[in-house]
Parts: structure tokens; sequence; C-alpha cells
């Protein structure tokens, strides 16, 4: 047993869900009480989708489960099929209907369908959540879906060059794009574009927009791009393995990332690297051109972002790539990282042990907040959780990771991938920093009479609520620290640190004083403890 | 004993097929405003947890005061190890929110399925933390509740707590605003009764006594189980219109003052004027509203007394009036007022309902959230029903802000135009 009190990820069969929604042709029986169906207000709501999921809901009552619940559930899939008309059916239970155990999807397969492919997922909601159910019900789907076309044991790989052979462009996948995740939308467009310019076709896209004939066409292209590890990543490695299908294995969230990725591409599918792609003699290599972030990020109106401390955190895919965005592209200082993929939880250690960090792998939202609080970050970048947990610590925060309030799927075209990709990253990322420099600035001129006490621009109305204002209005400790206090004159002088590190400097000056066994602190204590720590 | 429908209404069509509803622990999400020392905890699932927090809509704003305990493998595998589990969970809450009076254990689908006994597993930690925390249980799960239903079975539980007093009382029983309380309390001492109290309490520990002296008046019409409890308990039920809208809020009111025996001239002397201004302030709506059709699916057990409200103070014309189930009961007074010919369904077949939806191409209908945009995109006005368990609707004054949340999907349709 666990207590939550908010969470990263829904049980697996949501998704399964994104897995259906996303898709055309493909229906859901779900077997499940009638509560879950609020399942559907995720996608009308929070990706504004303008139809239902396309998913039937048995909604058993207790008066059911005397009776013969079964029944009820071979109805259920009678007339979804009848009603629906799917090309595939995906058949499964909720966390309630696991533990009655009337088999959903054997029911279904002994109901005489033909020719319909019915897919029979079994996801353990006890014990897996919803990325895991994605990928599991992607691959699971087109595995079904494939079976006809598994190559003998023993037949060699096909040749990813043969595209050549073949007189043709060379094609590729791209995998994983599904309703709820992250920018999916624009980063399918975008990197469609972006191989486009590169001679590379994309042969099929999964499972957002596709058909389940389409996923039938998988092994016709030449290689696969892994777009989203968490929810491609078993299918990408099955198709691997039983179809020989090369992979890449980097995702083009940034600069550095896109063009490694272009690279892999070129490399397996043969291609010759073209000259853009290669590194000049000054290290640069001519498509990041194409970009305006590696510009933006040297311009001197950056100078100011430099080393600033960010604290990351998402899912394993966009924490990654974040965390070597933010180090390398922009200049900053990661002063913490993780995320609440377990699945993935290898990758985000061997990130952080790079940056020399230790990842936080946690799917509780307070131990994150509480390690954003103990980093003392200037930015913060995370899901819609960590923006919360930063408004409340007066942190300015941008959404890098599902999951997403309804503000994260922007109207216009915000890709995260490629060249815009990196665009939409600097902007989204900066303008935070920006706005928290603004009120450095506000924090400066607070005397001026143009500036009434306690104006605080995009931070809210007042002085972050959870936070209880100290003598200078920053987050004192809610116990004063143990026989130690401020004069007046030690307080006036830490009022006039900026308000983003006040709380920091705060905390390490009465650890020095400790150590220094002080009892007062004064602003020549102040200078001790800044010259000690800046050593 | 069930009193026939009024015998203009023709028989509710009776359906049964996929509901498209919220379960009972949507409930948490304005209980827990209403009683700030209380806490909730689902014993569920994670599908429990995240649905609480999608139904919410907006996430975290301070650490809630609600959660799951979510099962795992190892609870479902032995129940002994599970209620062990839950009491480690509640000892790690209580020590984290030491301000917490009342703790609802609140039952969810696989907590009933696996029948872990939560009225056990309170009365244990009542032990434990007994003089800390009051510790309750009742049942929020889907496969015995919808929505509105979880606030009925959370006032049950507190009704036992309820001291007895024969004092004479009225005790409004349903979760208002606070203002649209106070405002309504106000209003019955101005008409001499002086003793006014509410279940659910602002504060979970200060819970209003009970007895033959109290007159029961509720102001939710979802509260069936909690009304017979109190009437068990010897509280007399006042039958009335539910409280929305000018003519529901009169009549609501007269009630209550008419068994307190307050003479008619003096109800009319302090609620004429407020009549006459909410039907003033009405006026403009309904002219929006008037003629326009309306289709209500079963949802949040306020279709009845909506209907009524919106056909006979505003002007529309009933399509149909879905509700999850039909209390004849609880909804005599309501039933009596709704125009005749009015066609009532009971349960639900979301696909077949939505059929009937397209064919009738109402200029409005009333839906849940995962109903609303769909129907949008095919040219038909909605209102989420969730937004009119949070908004403050109850009472005269109220009236026109309540007409406001339906005219105002229909004035933004007519204020749009592209191209």
């Amino acid at each position: 047993m666990e207590l939550t009190l908010w969470t990263y990820e829904g049980p697996p069969h949501v998704g399964a869900m994104r897995i259906a929604a996303s898709m055309e042709g493909v229906h859901y029986v779900l077997h499940a009480p009638q509560g879950d169906t609020y399942a559907d207000l995720l996608f009308t709501m929070i990706e504004r989708r303008d139809r239902r999921p396309p998913v039937t809901y048995t909604t058993f009552q207790a008066r059911d489960l005397g009776g013969d619940t079964a029944e009820l559930v071979k109805r259920s899939i009678a007339d979804a099929v009848q009603r629906f008309q799917p090309e595939a059916l995906l058949v499964g239970e909720s966390c309630t209907a696991e533990l009655i155990q009337d088999q959903p999807g054997a029911l279904a397969a002994g109901m005489g369908f033909g020719d319909l492919p019915i897919v029979n997922l079994e996801l353990p909601a006890y014990s897996k959540k919803e990325n895991w159910g994605a990928a599991e019900t992607f691959y699971q789907l087109v595995r079904s879906l494939l079976k006809a076309q598994l190559p003998p044991p023993g037949t060699p790989k096909p040749d990813p060059a043969r595209w050549r052979a073949e007189g043709r462009r060379p094609r590729v996948n791209l995998l994983g794009p599904t309703l709820l995740g992250f920018r999916c939308r624009d980063d399918v467009r975008e990197i469609t574009q972006l191989l486009g310019g590169y001679g590379i076709d994309v042969a099929v896209v999964a499972p957002l927009g596709a058909r389940p004939a389409d996923l039938q066409r998988i092994p016709s292209a030449d290689a696969n791009v892994n777009l989203y590890p968490e929810v491609a990543g078993t299918l990408c490695s099955w198709l691997e393995r039983q179809f020989g299908m090369a992979c890449t294995s980097t995702v083009p969230i940034g600069i550095g990332a896109t063009v490694a990725f272009l690279r892999q591409l070129h490399g397996l599918l043969d291609l010759e690297l073209p000259a853009d792609l290669q590194a000049g003699a000054d290290g640069v290599c001519p498509a990041e051109r194409r970009s305006r972030l590696p510009w933006y990020s040297r311009s001197v109106d950056s100078t100011y972002l430099t080393g600033k401390r960010v604290f990351i955190f998402g899912d394993a895919t966009h924490a990654i790539a974040a965390a070597r965005i933010a180090r390398r592209e922009l200049g900053f200082q990661v002063v913490g990282l993780g995320s609440y993929s377990r699945e993935l939880a290898r990758e985000v250690r061997a990130a952080a042990q790079e940056l020399g960090l230790e990842a936080l792998i946690s799917d509780d939202y307070l131990a994150v907040e509480a390690a954003i609080a103990e980093a003392a970050p200037e930015l913060v970048l995370g899901t819609q959780m960590e923006r919360h947990s930063a408004k409340r610590l007066g942190i300015p925060c941008a959404v890098i990771s599902v999951p997403l309030h309804v503000q994260d799927v922007p109207a216009r075209y915000a890709p995260q991938m490629g060249w815009e990709g990196a665009n939409v990253i600097f902007d989204s990322w900066v303008h935070p920093l920006m706005m928290g420099l603004e009120e450095h600035l506000i924090g400066m001129f607070r005397h001026d009479f143009e500036f009434v006490d306690g104006h605080r621009s995009h931070l809210g109305d007042g002085p972050p609520a959870a936070a209880p204002a100290g003598p200078s209005g920053d987050s004192a400790p809610a116990t004063p620290a143990l026989g130690l206090h401020w004069s007046p004159e030690g307080e006036a002088e830490l009022a006039k640190i900026p308000f983003f590190v006040r709380g920091k400097v705060r905390k390490n000056t009465e650890a020095f004083a400790r150590e220094r066994g002080l009892a007062v602190i004064d602003s020549e204590a102040l200078y001790e403890a800044k010259a000690h720590f800046s050593r | 004993m069930a009193t026939s429908l009024a015998p203009a209404l023709p028989p509710p069509l009776r359906e049964s097929g996929q509901r498209e509803v919220f379960c009972g622990l949507t409930s948490i999400v304005w209980l827990h405003r209403r009683m700030p020392d209380a806490f909730f905890l689902v014993v569920g699932s994670r599908t429990c947890a995240h649905l609480i927090q999608s139904a919410a809509g907006v996430m975290i704003f301070a650490e809630p005061r609600f959660g799951t305990a979510i099962l795992g493998e190892r609870d479902l595998a032995g129940l002994a190890d599970a209620n062990e589990e839950l009491d480690r969970l509640v000892a790690q809450l209580l020590e984290r929110r030491p301000e917490i009076r009342t703790l609802f254990l609140v039952g969810s689908c696989p907590s009933e399925v696996i029948k872990l006994d939560l009225a056990k597993a309170a009365e244990r930690l009542n032990r434990q933390h007994g003089g800390q925390v009051r510790v309750l249980n009742y049942s929020g799960s889907g496969i015995e509740t919808t929505f509105t239903q979880g606030e009925d079975g959370a006032l049950q539980a507190l009704i036992p707590l309820m001291p007895r007093s024969e004092q004479r009382q009225l005790l409004i029983v349903g979760t208002l605003a606070d203002a649209v309380e106070d405002r309504l309390i106000g209003l019955f001492q101005k008409l001499g009764i002086e003793r006014v109290v509410s279940l659910p309490p602002r504060r979970s520990t200060e819970l209003p006594a009970v007895g033959p002296g109290t007159q029961l008046l509720l102001a939710q019409p979802f509260l069936s189980g909690t009304a017979r409890a109190l009437i068990d308990r010897g509280a007399e039920l006042i039958r009335a219109p539910y409280p929305f809208g000018v003519e529901g809020s009169f009549a609501w009111m007269a009630a209550a003052a008419a068994a307190f025996a307050v003479p008619p001239e003096r109800v009319a002397e302090l609620l004429d004027p407020l009549v006459e201004r909410g039907r003033r302030a009405l006026a403009p709506l309904r002219e929006t509203l008037a003629g326009r059709r309306l289709f209500l699916l079963p949802d949040s057990q306020l279709e009845i007394p909506l209907a009524r409200f919106l056909s006979r103070e505003c002007g529309m014309e009933l399509v149909e009036v879905g509700t999850p189930y039909l209390d004849r009961q609880l909804m005599a007074e309501e039933l009596a007022l709704l125009p005749d010919g009015t066609q009532l369904s009971e349960g639900q077949h979301v696909d077949n309902q939505l059929a009937r939806v397209r064919e009738a191409r109402p200029d409005l209908v009333v839906c849940g959230m995962g109903l609303a945009n769909p129907l949008e995109a095919e040219g038909m006005a909605t209102k989420w029903s969730i937004e009119l368990v949070f908004s403050p609707i109850h009472g005269i004054d109220q009236a026109a802000d309540l007409a406001e949340l339906f005219a105002r999907p229909l004035r933004r349709r007519a204020a749009l135009s592209f191209a």
C-alpha cells in the first residue's frame, strides 16, 4: 500500500486508452465500473478532442457482481463491434475488473468475429502504470497485426540500405507519438519535415493518426525512429529482434541531440553524411544554424543565463534531453535531475552521473518538491506537478513533460524536437527567467515610489502562501534556528540579496554560523559566510 | 413508499448500458473544502487517485486534504497485510498532518470487491488514534454510488456521532457554499427561526445535534440515505422543492417557515422583495433561454430540479431529463412542478442516449466533461454539470447566477463568428 496525493501517471488501462484514442479504426472494450469513465475527459478536456475516445466501458455495478458479469462483457463487446465496426479490437479490464477475473479477452476471442483482429490486453493494474500500459498495448497490437508477416527463424536481417537497390528514397517509421504525450502532434510534423530535407521519407507514423492497416506496413520501412521510448521502446526492440529492423536510440530534442540523431540515422540507412551535418573547423555543424537557439544562446543578452541553477524532473525522455540542453546549450548549472519513469531509471541515472548528480527516481511529488526546495534552483523544468510546487516555492518554472494541463496543448505550432523545437525550448525556458529577473529588478527598485510594496508580476498576487514571509520577505525557517538569531543589521543586509537566492543564503549563513558557534548573525557573519561558500 | 409520478408525466425511460458518470469518490472534491479539518483517505487503486485529480480539473494548489492509499499486489495477496499496511499509512499521514480531526476512510470499487472491511479498520484506528482524530468510513465506490451520492455516504457516516437533542431547530443538510449558507441562515433567523444548524458543518468536530425537535431541510436532492438516517434519529423531513431558482428557493424557505409556524404574511414580508428582485435579475437571462430546447444527461442528480427551474422560470423546453436514479420520495415536490409530458429517463445507455441527442438537436445539452467537447464539435452548446456542484447556486439571490451558467454557452455561441 502506498500513500498518494497526486499521481504522475494514471493506471495502465489509461495508457491503453491513449493508444486506442490516438489511432483510427481501433476500439477498446474495457471491463470497468462506471466511475472509470472519467478517463474520457482527459482526452476531451485536456487535449480538447472533438470526439469521445473509442472506448466502451462495461460499467458493471455491485448488483451485477452476484449475477453474470461475463454476460455483460460479451454484450458490451457485441454492441461495440456492431456499433463501431472497428478494424481492430482491444479488450481489457481496469483495476476492479482484474479482481473478478472474467477474462474479457478470452471471451471476445470466442465470440466468432471472424477476421477481426482482437488483442487481449493483460495490464496488471496493481503493479504497473500508464506509460507501461501504453507501451505494452502498442507492442501487443502491432505484434498481433504482424503475426502473418513474421519472418521464419533464421531469415537474414533486411539490409537497411535496400532502398538503394529498390531505386527509392529511404523510409523510416516514427513510433511512439500519442495523445496526451508532450507536443507529439507538432514533433511529428517537425521530424517529418526534417527528414524530408535529408531525402528520408516517413512510412508510418504510429500510433498517432494510424489505422491498423498502417501498422501492418511497419516492416516495409528501412528503419524505425523511436521517437518516445516510454511508449515505443518495447515495440522497437521487438521489431529489431523479430524483423531485424534497425532503430534510432537518440531522441532529437535539442541541437546536439538533433544532430546526433540525424548522424545516427544516416549511419543506419547507409546514407552519406551531408556536409551540413559535419562539424567544421570551428567545431560548428552548419545544420545547427537552422535553429536560432545556438545564436540566441551565444548572444550577449544571454550572458545572464550563465550558471543559472536549474532543477529538472519529468518523464525520462524529456528529463534527459532537458539536462543536456540546459548544461551544454544554455550554459545552466543542473542542480537536480530526476524522473518518475522507473522503466527508464537506468538511463536517467547515467545522465545524472555525467552531471555529477544522483538521479531522483520517484513518483512522490512531495519528495520531488522537497528536493527542489533543498536544491534552491532559479528555474524548475518539470511537469504540471512541479509547476505547482515551483509556484508555491516562488521559483520560475517551464513545463517540459507530461502530466499535462490544458495549457500544455497549445494552439500554435510548438514542437520540442528538431530545429524549431530548439527555438520553442529557448523561448519557453528563458522567458520565465526573464520574468524572474524582472522580479529582481522590482526588488532592487522597490523603494522607488512606482513600486508598491509586495508588487509581484507573474508569481501571483503576493508572496507564496506556503512560505511564511520572514522579516526580510524571504521564506524564513518555520522555527528559528536553535540558539541563533539575526541582528537587525544582518537582516537588513540579507534583504539586499535578490529574492531568488535569499533563502539559500539564509540557510547557508545559518549553517556557517552554527559551525562557527556564533549566536548572532550580523552583516559581518553574512559576508564571512559568503566568502566561505564561494571558495 | 413510492409516490407515483405526477399523472401528467409519461413513464420514465429506463435504460441500462454504459453509464457515463463519475463515481461517488468525486464528491470528496467539494466535501474536503467544506470541512478543512477533515481528511479523506480513499482506499483504492491508482485509478481512484487519477480520477479525483482529473475530476478536480486543476491540480495541486496546496497539499490536498485527500489522498489515496493505493492497493498493491501484496495487499491483494493477504488481507491481514492490507490492514497492517493501512494502519501504517494512517499513522504516517496523521504524523504529517497533525491538524486533522476527522479521517474518512473511503471505500472504492477494489476495496469493496476484495471485501476490505473499512468499518472494522476505522474501529481499530479509533482505538489507536483516539483523542487525536476520529476515524469514520463510507463507500464512494463506482459499483455502488454515482458522483454526488458520495456526499450522501459521507454524511451518513457522521450521523451516529451527532449528539441527541430535543431542542427545536432547523437542520439544513447538504454542502452549501459558505457565503450562501450564511445568507440563508440569516434569512431564516429573520423569519424568527432562531436555531439553524448545518450538516456537514464547517468544522468536522462541531456536529449539530439531532432529535425529535429537529426539522430537516434538504439543500441537495441526492441525500436519500442521509435523510432516512436523520428521520430515524427523530428528525422530521420538510417536504419542499429544492432551493434552485426563485420559485424553488421561495417554496423551500416557505416550507421551513411553515414547519416553524411562521405566519405566511411574515414570510411574504421578508421574501417578496427578494422574489421581485430575483425575477428582475432573471428577466434578461430568460430572454436568452426562453424557447430554447434543453437535454439533460444523467450525471449530478440535480437534473430534475434544474429542469424544473429552467422550464418554469426561464422558459426552456425540456427534450429529455436524465437522472442517474430516481428517488420518487425526495423528488415528489419537484416532479409535481415539471411541465406536463416531460420525458424523464433513469439510468443510462450512453450511445443510445447520444443518438437521441443527435436526433433531437437540442439548443443546450447538460452533460459531463467527457461528452461536452464532442457535442460542441457536433454543433450543440453544452453546459458541463460538474460546475453545478462547485458554484454557489442555491437560493433566491443566486437564481440569476444559476441561469447565467446556462445562458453563457448560448450567448458565447452567438457572439462568435469567423470567416
